[in-house]
């Protein structure tokens, strides 16, 4: 019998609330699927350092608080303005603690292009569309926080985009902790699917308001079909008190291409599982990450290209710069399946450790179970490269810029793979500012 | 311009210099010559303030200033300037970005106001121009992927733009085929002034035909132990550093 945890006891009486609330109402379908996963939760309970998956990031003093979950605050625009991405247009979707804000949001791709629904709208007006993308990827009986998830989705967003479709403007997604009233908790649950040849690019945003302490358990199913290209960006600037779960799951088929980075900023405890499944032939994906934890911050980053059909190609960039006493993991484990033959699969980690009480934990994982393929991994954890100091110096740029200077450059590396422009720009400067500020 | 007196330095617990001895005046060219590990490097290395070395005794007096009192951003901004034997791939900076960093922080070292992007780019095209430097090149990070000839012609072409008082090539010759090091001598004579000086740290002669020196010094062991006029580098060149270690081990 496991031990039950603060949050575990809440999560409870929460769900049976739900249960209360929804009785018997339409979208059954969707309830059941919740009630077995709620199930799940309950036997799986939240997992500890003995799981190997969890083995260097322990939730124990996440899961020992509590939060109130997907309630709503008042949110003035001044707020908003100061966490907006400067000359960014496109699909703005404000989440308050996990709950759509459609007076703060604006949707300006016209209707044809693509479906941008709240979940809790789509479950009734588009259940069939929704059923068909919704829990079909995602590990429910194996996965404690995604169990959790899919218990408790009834908030986030369905986005869905018709064959041969191009979704010109990007579709950001902003989520807001805001725990000025205290400590908030949100759930929001993201379906997206994209049909054959069609072609979207859209983002996360992940931020906090107040210091009280946050947790966001998240997770995304993005279905690719046939020949859609898919672009897929996350950003985490949380504060220090938050603690942050996401999953994505992605399913590519053939001919589709996946183009995925993520940028962990600052957040007191965070952890991404990004995880593709390349089901088709002659796909292309590629998974670009960034963390820069400073102070105590943890930044945990699991990746899976799991190649289940031949001739596809998967490419991994993770980079790290780790300060204070500060920690990280990078997990990457790529699958080659026994038909994936001729599988193209490439993955490499770096990393910089500036402080002797900081902390890097890498750890490729490569099964391979096909014969006629290429992979390749290479980890790598340092200090800064000396001779370019020195060569910097040399040339007149005192020490401070010249470091700078050199590990914008490392991060450079991931950032200018951010196809969104005024995404990309705001980041480079925020990356050089904080860069700059560690090292004073 | 340069004094170096009874300068010692060390790697490690590795004595390297062992009580150089140098005078250079302004206009002038002086040769370091000498065999593998004879300390060539680590000279030119301590005189652009490289960390690894510690100088042990000795002094080096350079416009009347304690020159191993400044940082290497601070030599650079007085003038020295080291053109590496390997130059360093930068990935993530470009070249033009990476060298107006260099230009406006010497700029402000002197007091004087930066270059606005304009009269940068004309600064660097006039440069590129002195020394054959490919614009592609400098559009690319610094020295990535770039060939030996390439990243040879760059360090000269930085040392065209950066105008140093006193220039310090390194092995610059290593690597480089005849065109090259021909084009990397030009660049480096045009850059040659009354109130400049250089010197070229050099293992063969062959360097010696394009860029004359006023002096070669020979150096063994980490010691000067010959110097004289530019003839001196043929009569290296015909009697090998052979005829160099047993003058000096019969000194001993």
């Amino acid at each position: 019998m496991r031990e039950n945890t603060v949050l575990k006891d809440l999560l409870i009486d929460d769900f049976e609330q739900l249960v209360a609330s929804v009785n018997g109402q339409a979208d059954g379908l969707f309830f059941q699927q919740q009630k077995e996963a709620f199930n799940n939760f309950a036997a799986l309970g939240f997992p500890t350092p003995k799981i190997e998956e969890w083995k260097y990031s322990n939730v124990k003093n996440i899961v020992n608080e509590r939060y109130t979950f997907n309630q709503a605050t008042s949110v003035s625009d001044e707020d908003i303005l100061s966490l907006e991405t400067p000359n960014l247009e496109g699909n703005i979707l404000y989440f308050i603690n996990g709950v759509y804000q459609p007076q703060l949001s604006r949707i300006v791709s016209p209707a044809e292009q693509v479906l941008i629904l709240p979940l809790a709208e789509a479950r009734h007006s588009h259940a069939d569309l929704l059923a068909t993308y919704f829990n079909k990827l995602v590990k429910n009986e194996s996965e404690a926080f995604t169990a959790l998830n899919t218990a408790f989705a009834t908030e986030g967003l369905f986005i869905h985009v018709e064959r041969n479709k191009v979704v010109e403007s990007p579709i950001v997604l902003r989520f807001i902790s805001d725990t000025r009233q205290g400590n908030a908790g949100a759930i929001p649950r993201i379906v997206v699917g994209v049909e054959e040849n069609a072609q979207v690019k859209f983002a996360e945003s992940f931020r906090t308001l107040g210091d009280q302490k946050s947790f966001t358990n998240i997770v995304t199913e993005i279905h690719v079909a046939e020949s859609a290209n898919v672009e897929y960006y996350k950003v985490q600037m949380e504060s220090d008190e938050a603690s942050h779960i996401g999953t994505t799951q992605v399913k590519m088929l053939d001919n589709s291409h996946f183009y995925a980075a993520t940028v962990c900023l600052d957040g007191g405890f965070i952890r991404n599982n990004l995880n593709i499944l390349i089901d088709g032939q002659n796909c292309d994906a590629y998974m670009y990450g960034l963390y820069l934890p400073d102070g105590k911050q943890h930044m945990d980053n699991h990746t899976l290209a799991d190649h289940n059909k031949p001739n596809s190609h998967s490419n991994e960039l993770y980079k790290g710069i780790l300060v204070d006493q500060s920690s990280a993991v990078f997990n990457g484990k790529i699958f080659v399946r026994p038909d994936a033959q001729k599988t193209n699969a490439y993955q490499s980690c770096k990393n910089i450790v500036l402080s002797p009480s900081a902390k890097m934990n890498t750890k490729p994982q490569l099964e391979i179970f096909a014969d006629d393929v290429k992979c390749s991994h290479g980890t790598t954890t340092g200090q800064l490269d000396e001779e370019a100091l020195f060569y910097l110096r040399s040339r007149g740029i005192p020490k401070h810029e010249a470091l700078a200077l050199l590990m914008f450059a490392f991060c450079e590396d991931v950032l200018a793979n951010i196809r969104i422009d005024a995404i990309r720009e705001n980041l480079e400067q925020i990356v050089a500012k904080k860069l700059n500020a560690e090292e004073k | 311009m340069l004094k170096i007196k009874g300068l010692q330095a060390s790697i490690g617990d590795k004595q390297i210099l062992n009580g150089i001895d140098l005078e250079v005046k302004p206009g002038e060219v002086h040769a370091i010559m000498g065999p593998n590990g004879s300390g060539k490097s680590t000279l030119a290395s301590v005189l652009a303030g490289r960390e690894e070395f510690e100088v042990t005794g000795g002094t080096i007096e350079y416009k009347g200033m304690d020159l191993l009192e400044k940082s290497p951003e601070e030599r650079a901004a007085e003038g020295v300037f080291l053109a590496f034997q390997y130059p360093v791939e930068i990935p993530g900076v470009t070249t033009i970005n990476f060298l107006k960093t260099a230009v406006n922080e010497i700029r402000k070292y002197r007091g004087e106001n930066p270059l606005d992007a304009a009269q940068f780019l004309r600064l660097v095209k006039e440069k590129a121009k002195l020394v054959n430097m490919n614009d592609a090149l400098l559009k690319r990070a610094l020295n990535e992927g770039f060939s030996g000839g390439e990243k040879k012609r760059n360090e000269i072409f930085q040392m065209a733009v950066l105008e140093p008082t006193l220039a310090i090539l390194d092995e610059t010759d290593s690597g480089l085929d005849i065109d090259a090091l021909r084009i990397v001598s030009d660049g480096v004579n045009k850059l040659r002034a009354p109130d400049k000086a250089t010197i070229v740290v050099t293992h063969y002669q062959r360097l010696l035909e394009y860029i004359v020196p006023d002096y070669v010094h020979v150096l063994y062991k980490g010691r000067i132990v010959k110097s004289g006029p530019k003839e001196l580098a043929l009569e290296l060149e015909e009697k090998g550093y052979e005829w160099i270690k047993n003058e000096a081990a019969d000194i001993a």
